[in-house]
């Protein structure tokens, strides 16, 4: 038995970039956050008709921020493709627990609000039914 | 048996693949690289709970906002936005002296890599000091979670909505906030341990890794901040 162990990232980790141009890009990053906070934040102000569009484009820009740390700041783009992958499984399964748990509540009938502290309901009235003169009688037993 | 080892580029003698040159190399691993990326990964293992643990206060957090619209709202009128794009603005800043930080310790500039640890500290530290005004705020103003609450205002009466939003704007935050407090920890202890000289382009692994930590709190404040302040 024998162990081969490759590596041929030569992409990856620490070399990928002179310092110079590294850091660049981490000032870059960091200017586009600022600017995309500032977006959000302008655009809370704005009312676009329904409030669900006004968090569709929060949460929009807070993905593209997201991404942007992740890609730069976390270096998931000249890292390992591994670790990129258990990122991206990880917010996956976030999409898929959201996603079933709106489709569940949403697709349910409103609930109505229990008072735990309400006195209890009084028990039910006995079965009755009608005899022939309309008059209410005990339901006859089986 | 035979064990062979290609490293296509070897970073001088550390990685000779037998695991006796770095004294930062524990002896189950083939080399220094394999290491790293183990430990990295584990340590991705590790953030992708993370996002899963804060997942599902997101999703309650959705879930109750579709239940009580109105309320919630309203609630969020109590929170100030300019402290929260305070926050996020310096949160965002330390994320960026984090990653120079990063870069400092794998290009072997100690006195830079403590100046950028300390200014990652300094700004944790402002985000908390906000976050502290702000929860004095709520608690002067009975805005608390759950049966706690206790706000003396013209609000829908009655209505579980208000107490239910507070009680995940301290949840999410606090957890949130705890976060940044380890984050500080975990700064100083590295920050220490750089002023000791103890990484360099050779061994930095704890930096990288705290930085990881560091850049997911602010990930995941960057999805709080709009979700509690900017809702409309």
């Amino acid at each position: 038995m024998s162990t081969h162990t490759d590596t041929l990232h030569g992409d990856a980790g620490a070399h990928a970039h002179d310092p110079a141009s590294e850091a660049k890009a981490y000032l870059k990053t960091l200017i586009a956050l600022l600017i995309l906070t500032a977006i959000t934040v302008g655009a809370a102000g704005i009312h676009f008709g329904s409030g669900a569009i006004n968090i569709v484009i929060a949460l929009t820009i807070a993905s593209i921020k997201a991404t942007l740390v992740v890609l730069f700041f976390m270096h998931i783009r000249h890292d390992r493709p591994l670790n990129g992958l258990i990122a991206a499984a990880g917010f996956l399964f976030l999409g898929i627990f959201l996603m079933f748990s709106f489709i569940d509540v949403g697709s349910r009938e409103p609930l109505q609000p229990v008072n735990l502290n309400a006195p209890p309901v009084a028990a039910p009235a006995p079965i009755t039914t009608l005899d022939s003169s309309g008059n209410a009688v005990p339901a006859a037993k089986p | 048996m035979s064990t062979s080892t290609v490293d296509v580029h070897s970073h001088g003698p550390h990685d000779d693949g037998h695991g006796h040159g770095d004294p930062h190399q524990q002896h189950h691993f083939t080399n220094m690289e394999q290491q790293f990326d183990t430990v990295k990964l584990g340590m991705w293992l590790f953030l992708a709970t993370e996002v899963l643990l804060f997942g599902g206060l997101f999703v309650g957090f959705g879930l109750m906002q579709q239940r009580y619209p109105r309320e919630f709202v309203e609630a969020h009128e109590f929170l100030q936005r300019s402290l929260g794009a305070l926050n996020t603005t310096v949160l965002l800043i330390s994320s960026w002296t984090m990653v120079m930080g990063v870069m400092a310790a794998k290009s072997n500039q100690k006195k830079k890599l403590v100046v950028f640890l300390l200014l990652t500290i300094l700004c944790a530290c402002i985000f908390l000091g906000v976050k502290y005004f702000e929860y004095s705020h709520k608690y002067e103003e009975g805005l608390l979670p759950g049966h706690f609450y206790s706000h003396k205002g013209n609000l829908i009466p009655g209505s579980h909505g208000y107490a239910t939003f507070f009680s995940f704007y301290f949840m999410m935050t606090g957890l949130h906030g705890i976060h940044i407090l380890v984050g500080i920890g975990l700064l100083a202890w590295i920050a220490i341990r750089a002023n000791r000289g103890e990484f360099s382009e050779a061994y930095y692994t704890p930096v990288d890794l705290v930085g990881l930590y560091w850049h997911l709190v602010d990930l995941i404040w960057i999805y709080l901040f709009p979700l509690y302040y900017l809702i409309s």
